[in-house]
């Protein structure tokens, strides 16, 4: 293992696996803040070439955190597949990235390749890839999911509804509802986050959204995202949940801070497959997003790329219906401007398929960052020519209760008729039935909640 | 290319009703209009219902579209809410405002606005400088340590600040409690309270700091209060009075609420959790 080179005649020597993994990551606010980042660029192209030389067995044997003391770190090398694993473990990372690269690797065989990948490797070979890379790397991967319906499917591009309220009340989510399914919106999920986190709360709105699903025949999951425990209580007493959610990280320590570990999870995603009404096995939500490790002082002095990778690699394990990272939540501390989030988007969302999950993203900024409205388009067209599963929906793009901009009904609807993408089969045709859809596009009573207030009596 | 022959072809611009004018003949500030109140959506279905609906919530409905996208006015709408949010983050407390309002100018160890939105750590601790100015002009072991903090907003300092400073001395007034000098930290994160509470020595430490603004209001401003706070303490020994704007808690409401807090720290010798549950008993 090789962890010094000579670059424009100068000499570089680093540390460990881990100081080359950080010091080769594109710029971002949050590894610098952490300490961990390259000084400059010409240090940063520096750790690239020497990450470009190391084996994936350097990276396999240096985990970001040690598997003594770490169940995500046990987990991902023990869910890892021993045959495939020796087959590639002499690959460099140069190599590996050409490989996923070329033209004649595909779908099937990056899935059986994948099983042999610790979510470490997968940030390294993320580390060596441009933005365009990450695009043609990830589009190739097709992770199909099912739960109520079946999701990722090739040419289809599908959002979460969105319908956050400041006192979760229960008209007003439903108004957003509306809106939002009235421009073809909430074929992954339609998922609230809640103000109140409490079993009575979650129940409320699950069963108002359970009248509203089932009266209009909308083929879709529900999902009220509350803390694990309390979605948990709520469907062993009854309430009609389609999915459960639960936020979390790529260290023991960091998942923690969130109120769960692996045993949980594992209870709640057994849960899920017993108790929710569904026709496939694929129950569980998570949500990620790079970052929230050093904010809880739990990144073990790794970036944070590789930390997310890591998350990918907790999900992985208990095989859910979606995950996406809510890249520009977490504020200019971590990812300063639009490239970063950019760039953030684009590394979670590959990151994610290699690691064979149904992955979206939260396209998403907060009003003390350098982003604004045009950069979320941007990055929004970029991932769905990724391939990416699906973007959120929320009224033009404005969280009322989470107090930051995401994406609009219209960016999906957008999307899906420019690069000629569609929602979820069994979603369009109910789209078509209603009248919002014709022949696959949008009709003029498409954006029009009050179509279902006709019958309603809200 | 085939170039449509101009008599055969009517232009029909979409109806769009011109923005309206006020007295002077200036075009009115789009951000005063009740997004509530506005349906443009073409042709709904059910107009009452969609209005009675949209009076349930702040959520931006029933905008309409052009095409699959916004609307003109909707989308100008957007970029002016979140121009005054970022404008807010990005501007200064102006030294004129700090003046007037007798305080003490000072800053964090950030040096510009980007270190201080990089570096919370920096934006914990005041600058050398302005830690020996604190040791120098402030007394020590004062009851009531007052301090404003711009955060990340510029202008939930100057909307509320005026406001709230004399209703917090009209309230600490009723138990014979005086707030002498008020200093104003440039750069500044919560938790600089804790190294003013060890330069002072003050019993109780209150902070006053501009919050991350949303796009329903960039005024909104925070107190940060805490009984005899320490460099590195738990998060959970502040107490936090939030939301005080003008939609939310009104400034003088606020300081009298603030004033009372004080007072009962001041009684119980303690702040946050703990205070929270000794009130409960």
């Amino acid at each position: 293992m090789i962890l010094k080179t000579i670059l424009s005649g100068k000499h570089y020597q680093f540390k460990s696996v881990k100081d080359v993994m950080a010091k080769a990551n594109e710029e971002k606010s949050g590894d610098t803040l952490a300490g961990i980042a390259a000084h400059n660029m010409q240090e940063r192209v520096a750790a690239k070439v020497v990450l470009s030389q190391l084996t994936l067995n350097d990276v396999y044997e240096h985990p970001a955190v040690d598997y003594d003391h770490d169940e995500v770190t046990r987990m991902i090398i023990d869910d890892l597949d021993p045959l495939v694993f020796r087959q590639i473990k002499g690959w460099t990372f140069e190599q590996l990235r050409e490989w996923l690269l070329a033209t004649t690797t595909t779908n099937d065989i990056i899935h059986y390749l994948s099983q042999g990948l610790t979510s470490e490797m997968i940030a390294g070979v993320c580390k060596l890839m441009t933005n365009l890379d990450l695009i043609t790397a990830a589009k190739k991967i097709i992770n199909e999911k099912t739960a109520n319906t079946t999701i990722g499917r090739p040419g289809t591009f599908s959002s979460r509804l969105q319908p956050n309220h400041p006192t979760d009340n229960l008209r007003g989510i439903m108004a957003s509802t509306m809106e939002g399914l009235s421009m073809g919106i909430g074929d992954a999920v339609i998922g609230l986050n809640p103000v109140n986190d409490t079993v009575s709360g979650v129940t409320a709105i699950l069963n108002t959204f359970n009248e509203f699903v089932t009266r209009w025949q909308v083929p879709t999951q529900t999902c009220v995202l509350a803390h694990v425990t309390t979605q948990m209580q709520a469907i062993e007493d009854g309430a009609p949940a389609g999915l459960i959610f639960q936020s979390i990280a790529g260290s023991q320590k960091a998942n923690t801070a969130f109120g769960i570990d692996q045993h949980l999870i594992a209870q709640a995603n057994q849960l899920g497959k017993q108790a929710l009404q569904n026709k496939g096995q694929n129950v569980m939500y998570f949500e990620t997003g790079q970052g929230s490790e050093l904010s809880s002082d739990a990144n073990f002095g790794a970036d944070q790329v590789t930390m997310e990778a890591r998350c990918y690699g907790f999900a992985r394990h208990f095989d859910p219906f979606i995950v996406n990272t809510v890249v520009g939540f977490i504020g200019p501390e971590y990812l300063y401007d639009a490239k970063q989030v950019t760039r953030a988007g684009l590394e979670d969302h590959f990151m994610g398929k290699l690691s064979g999950l149904a992955m979206g993203c939260d396209v998403c900024y907060t009003n003390h960052m350098k982003a604004d409205q045009n950069d979320i388009e941007n990055l929004a067209l970029l991932l769905a020519n990724a391939g990416c599963t699906y973007i959120m929906g929320v009224p033009q793009a404005d969280d009322v209760m989470l107090n930051y901009q995401s994406t609009g009904f219209q960016e999906t609807a957008t999307i899906r008729e420019l690069l000629n993408l569609h929602p979820i089969p069994e979603f369009e045709t109910w789209m078509e039935k209603i009248g919002i859809s014709q022949n696959g596009r949008l009709t003029s009573k498409a954006g029009d909640a009050s179509i279902f207030m006709e019958k309603e009596s809200m | 290319m085939k170039v449509l022959k101009a008599q055969n072809q009517s232009l029909t611009p979409p109806q769009v009703q011109p923005l309206p004018v006020n007295a002077n003949n200036e075009l009115i500030d789009i951000r005063s209009v009740h997004l509530n109140t506005q349906l443009m959506v073409d042709h709904p279905a059910n107009r009452d219902a969609y209005l009675s609906l949209k009076e349930t919530t702040p959520a931006r409905l029933g905008m309409g579209r052009a095409g699959l996208r916004y609307k003109t006015r909707s989308v100008l709408r957007l970029r002016a809410d979140h121009a005054a949010a970022q404008d807010s983050v990005w501007a200064d407390v102006p030294s004129k405002f700090i003046q007037s309002m007798n305080m003490l100018p000072l800053q964090s160890q950030c040096q510009d606005e980007t270190e201080y939105l990089t570096r919370p750590d920096h934006g914990r601790q005041l600058s050398i400088a302005a830690a020996a100015k604190v040791t120098q002009l402030i007394d020590k072991g004062p009851s009531v340590l007052l301090a404003v903090g711009d955060g990340l907003s510029s202008e939930a300092i100057t909307a509320n600040v005026g406001d709230v400073i004399p209703a917090i001395k009209q309230g600490l007034k009723l138990h014979d409690i005086a707030i002498n000098t008020i200093p104003f930290i440039r750069f500044s994160r919560v938790a600089v309270e804790d190294q003013l509470g060890e330069l002072t020595h003050a019993k109780v430490v209150c902070l006053l700091i501009g919050e991350r603004p949303g796009l329903v209001t960039p005024k909104s401003m925070s107190a940060y209060i805490a009984y005899q706070p320490t460099v590195g303490m738990a998060e959970a020994r502040r107490t936090v009075i939030s939301n005080i704007h003008p939609g939310g808690i009104p400034a003088v409401e606020a300081g009298a609420y603030i004033a009372e807090t004080i007072w009962n720290m001041l009684t119980l010798k303690k702040s946050g959790l703990d205070l929270k549950e000794a009130l409960k008993n």
